[in-house]
């Protein structure tokens, strides 16, 4: 049964990409991924064990032995579901979304490209799968942002994303080498069946090296500033790649490789504060944008951050768990928003929209679950994500991490609800031509929509209770063995926790209640009051052009320079190498003219001279030649016998 | 009753001569290769029959290179004769000298 429906899958996934379809067949075969997927994991829950299936072997050769190979373990199981449930259904709405689109058929390419990417990434059972799997899902992110490759800024986004994913890659390649020196394969099981006996300095650093490949592409900082840079791709592509699966990426990685990183604390630590400040950071710039596609974009780095956090602090199962529900409501909120900026024929920016909420009730109420279950309101599916995180960093004595979540929770809340404020309640400040246009969107958006929105509700319940959900025990035999033990919390606690994280998230809908809805006219005041934190929050702490005049100016101004020694000292010296041997060819030009071709004539002249006396000896004809060599025979065989026996035949002396 | 090298001998040269003559003196190509199979038949005659006497293999495998190559010879022969015949409606050697410098 299961390795057979390892094959379909991964015929349909070949099927996919060696055909320029239709969407029909894009969604189609997503479709059926994902009811493989089910089936596969449904096996999982009954037999309860990983299963590895080698597809073949691809590289070997001395210690080296790379099969394309698929794991299938409750991990990837998850994954593999979130992963096919959602593709499919923004597939879907892609189809309404990118209708009349140019490109029809080059963009479900992509995306069924990615599919088949982010698939590997997640089946594989060693590094290099992952790892082609992690290239596929960078190379496809490159193309979807680029997917408007005639505006200059897509064009630029998609450049700035695959190159700062490039510095993580550089990482992630390092920390497979280095695994490879200590274990001698890259298979998960050896490699985590043996993680135990590297030494702290080794496992610190491969996990180190791992942290920058995850860091690249789950865009936490420094590495982050590419994610809202991808808010230029179409809305799917913001929705199935830059928050519901490929930005997952590193996070299940540093789930995946949990054994190496429990063997080095440091970087466990580190991992946690790259999460925890990540967190915080990208909430306060989420706070004053005002691109309705790029407060999400913020929200994304910081939910990761959160899930970076968890990783960090040992809670692998906190981690997933976040991961999947976010992919749910985040994927929500990124097709909800796109169904508005559908409505609005393609306005992105809140302070230009207002007072729709009756307009398009739909996508209002889709969009409204999508912020309570992002803010963490009692009982979506945010809530008992982020609640977990928090406990699990209250209970393992982490209180500046987890004043550092309370508090970006808090934010996080604050600006989701202020989003909403904007966008749907207050008076419209559209412009007459756009008002007169807004429309809501069609069944096939606002079908995958609902189902996103059911998910989003009710995906936090396989959690509960927490600690002792559903989906704990199932992610159990994969996450187990981490670095803090289980302690045990009393009931009191943890309700106490939910208490305050309730109260936090009703805090930050309150405030942007009080700041956008009672009083409109607070926020800009505040702003006012407060220019120089604005202004650094608006351009997002400055951090894209520290980067810009820190690396990315220098790194000019180095090509400018090279580019100088080029052209003056190499070239000069390549142009004297040239001058020289021109005028040396011009000297042997002049000597092989006058001397050589001289002797050569002679030597022809005299050829021809003799030839002519010859040539009559040169008939033509078979019979003279056949003559003459009987002729040659005759002599040479008389010449012989003469030097042989100093006598002719037939009894002649020659003397 | 074992036959006595110089009839091998003896055959070979009179077979080998034919050819020889047949080579130089008849007009028709087809005839002409035919005398040259004579003489490679000739010497093979030989090889095999001083094999046979000095009791050593190698006379008789030469023999069958001898004979491989004939028949590319043969091959290579026919084919230059149909071509040629195409292009003068003749066979007679005395009537081609493309050879000629």
């Amino acid at each position: 049964m299961f390795p057979l429906a390892a094959v379909l899958l991964n015929g349909l996934l070949g099927y996919r990409y060696s055909h320029e379809v239709a969407h029909r067949l894009a969604w189609g075969s997503v479709g059926l991924s994902f009811l493989c997927s089910i089936a596969v994991f449904i096996h999982t829950i009954q037999t309860g064990q990983a299963r590895e299936v080698v597809a073949y072997k691809w590289i070997f050769g001395g210690d080296l032995t790379i099969n394309l190979a698929f794991l299938i373990d409750p991990l990837s199981c998850i994954m593999l579901l979130v992963v096919t449930g959602v593709g499919f259904l923004i597939h879907l709405y892609s189809v309404g979304y990118m209708h009349g689109e140019e490109g029809f058929t080059r963009f479900f390419t992509y995306m069924n490209l990615f599919m088949v990417s982010m698939l590997l990434l997640v089946m594989g059972n060693n590094y290099v799968v992952l790892f082609i799997g992690w290239e596929g899902v960078g190379l496809c992110s490159y193309l979807l942002i680029g997917y408007y490759f005639d505006r200059v800024s897509a064009a630029k986004a998609a450049t700035k994303a695959f190159v700062v994913n490039r510095i993580g890659d550089a990482g992630f390649l390092i920390a497979i080498f280095l695994v490879f020196v200590n274990f001698k394969t890259l298979d998960y099981t050896q490699v985590f069946a043996h993680a135990s006996q590297l030494s702290t300095e080794m496992a610190t650093a491969i996990a180190l090296c791992l942290l920058i490949g995850a860091v690249g592409k789950s865009a936490q900082i420094p590495l982050y500033t590419w994610l809202p840079d991808a808010m230029e791709g179409p809305t799917p592509v913001s929705a199935l790649i830059h928050a519901a699966t490929m930005v997952t990426a590193g996070v299940y990685m540093i789930v995946r490789n949990h054994a190496i990183y429990d063997m080095a604390p440091m970087a466990m630590t580190t991992v946690a504060w790259v999460g925890g400040i990540t967190a915080l950071f990208a909430a306060t710039i989420g706070l004053v944008q005002t691109d309705i596609k790029r407060v999400l974009a913020y929200s994304t780095v910081s939910q990761l951050g959160y899930m970076f956090l968890a990783c960090g602090i040992g809670a692998y199962t906190a981690a997933i768990f976040h991961l999947m529900t976010h992919a749910f409501f985040k994927a929500l909120l990124f097709l909800s928003a796109g169904s508005v900026i559908h409505a609005l024929s393609g306005e992105q920016d809140i302070r230009k929209m207002g007072g729709l909420k009756n307009k398009i009730p739909w996508t209002h109420a889709l969009f409204l679950i999508g912020t309570l279950a992002i803010a963490g309101i009692f009982p979506l599916s945010g809530f008992w994500s982020k609640d977990e995180i928090l406990a699990h960093a209250f209970i393992h004595h982490q209180y500046v991490l987890y004043g550092m979540g309370a508090v970006g929770a808090f934010l996080t809340a604050f600006y989701m609800f202020r989003l909403t404020y904007l966008t749907f309640y207050g008076h419209s400040r559209m412009d007459h031509h756009t008002a007169a246009h807004v429309h809501e969107s069609p069944t096939i958006m606002i079908g995958p929509l609902v189902a996103l929105g059911v998910l989003a509700v009710v995906g936090g319940f396989p959690g509960v209770p927490p600690e002792a959900g559903w989906f704990h025990s199932f992610l159990h035999p994969v996450t187990a063995g981490g670095a803090s033990g289980e302690e045990h919390v009393g009931i009191s606690v943890i309700l106490m926790l939910m208490g305050v994280a309730t109260a936090i998230a009703l805090l930050g809908w309150g405030l942007a209640h009080y700041l956008y809805a009672v009083r409109a006219e607070a926020a800009p005041e505040l702003a006012s009051r407060f220019p120089a934190i604005y202004r650094t929050l608006l351009h997002k702490y400055y951090v894209d052009e520290f980067f810009d005049l820190a690396i990315v100016e220098p790194l000019k101004q180095l090509g400018r320079v090279w580019d100088w020694f080029d052209r003056t000292v190499i070239d000069g010296v390549v142009r004297a190498v040239g001058q020289g041997a021109e005028s040396g060819a011009a000297g042997s030009t002049w000597i092989e003219k006058h001397v050589i071709y001289a002797g050569l004539n002679v030597i022809g002249y005299g050829n021809h001279l003799a030839a002519r006396s010859w040539r009559r000896l040169q008939s033509g004809m078979v019979h003279h030649y056949a003559g003459m060599i009987v002729a040659g025979l005759f002599i040479l065989v008389h010449l012989i016998l003469l030097w042989w026996t100093g006598a002719l035949p037939m009894g002649l002396a020659l003397r | 009753m074992a036959v006595p090298l110089s009839a091998y001998v003896i055959v070979s040269a009179v077979l080998f001569v034919t050819g020889l003559i047949g080579v130089l003196i008849r007009r028709n190509f087809i005839i002409v290769l035919m005398s040259v199979e004579i003489m490679l038949n000739a010497a093979n005659i030989n090889l095999v029959a001083f094999s046979h006497y000095l009791e050593s293999m190698a006379g008789q495998i030469i023999a069958l290179f001898v004979i491989a190559i004939a028949a590319g010879e043969a091959a290579v022969g026919l084919a230059i004769i149909i071509v040629v015949f195409r292009g003068k409606i003749s066979t007679n050697v005395d009537e081609m000298n493309l050879l000629k410098w």
